[in-house]
């Protein structure tokens, strides 16, 4: 017999991709957006510190910045879909139904990961295309880091997604709660440079250690040389996920 | 409702649906029972043929879906988004879904609430249709009139509690035996000629229309045995029945709340 979570599983995920495609502003705000950003800031800035001349005046890394908006506006869509389908009822009529609630939220999770995947597709060809010879990151290496990152995000989106009282609040709240989260991630600034207390919270973010794997995985030290980030991502990832288990609402 | 349905952990007490406990069964339970909530929405951009097919995916049995549809008037609207369906289709919707597997029992919240008097017959046309074919149907509504076309047994619940429970007839007989007749005629003298029924009304001193006001099962046969004995001509015949809303009046108190 298979798991019980694995009934209307991909039937769900299927419908919810269609769904969120039909969705003419969210498509535009998680494929496009990224993707412009990262093209008009790469033209104006150039996308890293080269490493020849390491002085260079170039304010971050603009490949970095755009997969982490990536992420992040994975997560802002899946805390608004949360918020709406609670609001209207549609979370509680699907829980009345044999679906388990981990297939339900699963099903919106692994929509959200596809569609970074996608998004970040895009970002690379654009990077090849448009500045050739700086985009010499390994790719496959460089989406699971994405993923991965999301994935952690992700757990922090569904904390906000409990906490927000309507669908109304779940755009500001996720924004209050996660471009903060992006300053102090280290991309704009060495979170050494932190003021103590500062740093301590910068690293309870996952968006921090995300920052940092994807530096790593960008410049080539690799993962072994990251493996702590790794590991807080998916720390990070388990205790979120508890929390939100223990503060979730279904209606 | 919602702790019945297994999707709510009731305050105290026991709960027990077709032999099982809603929470402990709950998954066995989701099996055999339809569910459609008041209120309820699915995902805006979903289509209609999409929402029947996962569900469809979800149970052990189902019924055929094409048929259900049509028997429910969705046939035509199998690839509209749910956002675009009207309030009654919305509703019919969701009877199809809840019926999707064949469930034993279906429970039915509120569903034509808001609906246009036009919808509202249609989906009493169709829960009818359901009792017929033999699936239990558990209903709650605020309308009297649904209550009593549709259900073979009623429970009138005030503040949480169960007050009453009957047959719309044995509870109207019981609670509100008052029996109105109302006739016209144009003969002479006919209150006085009717005075062993007790005081019989004109509704106003000059047109012809009478009103008689009594209880009981007899009391609407005995007019009419006393009128014929009398020879009285009559032009006009009928009687007034309480009806279930004048027992649930009776029965909650008229006062407003909120």
């Amino acid at each position: 017999m298979r798991p019980r979570f694995l009934r209307g599983f991909w039937k769900l995920t299927w419908l919810e991709t269609k769904i969120f495609s039909r969705e003419p502003m969210g498509f535009v705000a998680t494929l496009v957006m990224p993707l412009v950003l990262f093209i008009l800031l790469g033209r104006a800035f150039g996308i890293n510190r080269p490493l020849a001349a390491p002085d260079v005046d170039v304010p971050f890394n603009v490949a970095i910045l755009a997969a982490v908006l990536i992420a992040l506006s994975a997560v802002q869509s899946l805390t608004a879909i949360i918020s709406i389908y609670r609001e209207g009822g549609i979370l509680k009529r699907l829980r009345a139904t044999p679906l388990s609630p981990v297939t339900i939220m699963g099903a919106q999770v692994v929509v959200k990961l596809a569609f970074t995947v996608i998004s970040l597709a895009l970002l690379m060809l654009a990077g090849r295309r448009l500045f050739p010879g700086v985009m010499r990151v390994n790719v496959f290496s460089f989406t699971v880091a994405v993923v991965l990152s999301t994935f952690s995000i992700l757990s922090l989106g569904f904390v906000i997604a409990s906490l927000v009282p309507t669908a109304r609040f779940a755009q500001p709240v996720g924004a209050a709660v996660l471009y903060p989260m992006l300053a102090v991630s280290g991309l704009f600034f060495p979170v050494d440079k932190l003021p103590r207390a500062l740093r301590a919270l910068a690293y309870l973010f996952p968006t921090t250690h995300a920052v940092a794997l994807l530096n790593g995985v960008w410049d080539g030290t690799g993962w072994g040389a990251h493996w702590v980030n790794v590991a807080a991502l998916l720390l990070l990832f388990v205790a979120y996920t508890a929390l939100s288990t223990r503060v979730f609402r279904w209606e | 409702m919602e702790c019945v349905e297994g999707n709510r952990v009731p305050d105290k007490g026991t709960i027990s649906v077709l032999g099982l406990d809603p929470r402990r069964d709950a998954n066995a339970l989701r099996q055999r029972i339809g569910v459609q909530h008041q209120e309820a929405h699915l995902q805006k951009r979903i289509k209609v043929w999409e929402a029947v097919d996962l569900w469809r995916s979800l149970y052990a049995r189902v019924a055929d879906p094409d048929a259900l549809l049509a028997r429910l008037g969705l046939e035509s609207k199998r690839d509209t988004w749910f956002m675009d369906l009207s309030g009654g289709q919305k509703q019919r919707l969701f009877i199809a879904l809840a019926l999707i597997h064949e469930p034993e029992v279906v429970f039915l919240d509120e569903l034509t609430t808001g609906l246009d008097p036009q919808a509202r017959r249609a989906i009493w046309g169709l829960v009818t249709g359901i009792r017929d074919r033999g699936t239990t149907v558990f209903l709650t509504t605020h309308l009297m009139e649904e209550a009593e076309r549709l259900c073979d047994r009623v429970a009138i619940i005030e503040h949480g509690r169960l007050i009453e429970v009957g047959t719309p007839d044995d509870l109207v007989q019981k609670h509100c035996p008052e029996r109105t007749v109302v006739f016209t005629s144009d003969d002479a003298n006919v209150s006085e000629r009717l005075q062993e029924l007790g005081a019989v009304e004109r509704a106003d001193g000059t047109t012809s229309t009478y009103t008689i006001r009594g209880a009981g099962d007899d009391f609407v046969t005995d007019v009419i045995n006393i009128i014929a004995r009398e020879g009285i001509r009559v032009r006009g015949f009928r009687t007034e029945i309480p009806t279930l809303e004048e027992v649930f009046l009776k029965l909650t108190g008229h006062g407003i709340r909120d």
